[in-house]
């Protein structure tokens, strides 16, 4: 293995949040997700159906926790929201995976806020040469103060 | 949708009902637009060769919220997806059969709640699994 690529301000910034990013569960953003991934589900488009299976408002499809507030000019922003990114030796980079885990259903209605950290840092030398994995985790908390849901996910630059 | 699953319905290597998606590249643009993810490799086939790649490339949170389905779909309407991911290991390409998999792994009670893990992945044309995962969930007793 080479020399490590992980520096001290990166080992620094693990479990630091980020700032928060706030996202919307519209009726028309769940609606849009699940046509998007060819749900059939009526509780994913009608709110009759929603509420008579106990829902409060339509229910969100897996993967969908609102849709980010968007303003012109606020790429940076969105961009610190994901947390600090650091220079790598490497020039090429992939999502590496997600995984979604649920407290509580999410629904329309729903304001969501979403902070995330770094978890950890690792190294790997594999078919495509060295690696860097790096392992966030998103927090999704409602406005009622719950954590509703997780976000775990990784970065491989290469 | 088959009717309800209940917790003693099912068995540990159990397969669950598959789905098989075949995106074009209409659906890509409209996951672009619910996800929010605007990179032009999911859509513009100039921009995808510019950066080296062949073709489009299906994005990898659609795949995963194909899983997504795949679960929802077993489980509902009593029961509840409680977690579920999937590595993204291989890329997959528009008009191709996307064929969405699950078994189970284990079966258990938690504190009264019925919960069931699997493994889960997408399967391509070539039978390689381009994005495995593991998933668990929360399904309804008879009691």
């Amino acid at each position: 293995m080479a020399e490590s690529v992980i520096t001290d301000a990166m080992k620094s910034a693990i479990g630091v949040d980020g700032p928060p990013s706030i996202a919307e569960v519209t009726t028309s953003g769940i609606r849009l997700f699940a046509r998007a991934v060819g749900h059939t589900d009526l509780a994913f488009y009608d709110e009759d159906v929603a509420r008579a299976r106990g829902y409060s408002g339509l229910l969100a499809p897996p993967g969908y926790l609102g849709t980010p507030i968007f303003k012109p000019g606020r790429r940076q922003a969105d961009a610190e929201a994901a947390g600090p990114q650091f220079e790598t030796p490497y020039k090429r980079i992939l999502n590496g995976g997600t995984t979604y885990e649920y407290f509580e259903p999410i629904v329309a209605g729903d304001v969501i806020t979403s902070r995330s950290h770094i978890t950890e840092f690792r190294e790997r030398e594999g078919s495509m040469g060295a690696m860097l994995i790096t392992y966030r985790e998103t927090v999704f908390t409602r406005q009622d103060g719950k954590v509703v849901g997780k976000m775990r996910g990784n970065i491989i630059n290469y | 949708m088959a009717d309800q699953t209940y917790f003693e319905d099912v068995n540990e290597g159990d397969e669950i009902p598959s789905i098989t998606k075949n995106c074009s590249t209409q659906q890509l643009v409209v996951w672009a637009g619910g996800s929010g993810d605007f990179y032009q490799i999911h859509y513009d086939l100039n921009f995808a060769k510019s950066t080296g790649l062949d073709n489009i490339i299906v994005h990898g949170a659609l795949k995963n919220a194909f899983l997504g389905q795949l679960l929802h779909d077993w489980v509902a309407p009593g029961g509840r997806v409680s977690e579920f991911g999937c590595q993204y290991r291989g890329m997959d390409y528009p008009n191709q059969d996307l064929v969405c998999h699950g078994v189970v792994t284990k079966k258990f009670v938690d504190g009264g709640r019925h919960m069931v893990e699997l493994d889960i992945w997408t399967e391509n044309p070539e039978g390689q699994k381009t994005t495995p995962g593991t998933a668990r969930v929360e399904l309804p007793s008879r009691g």
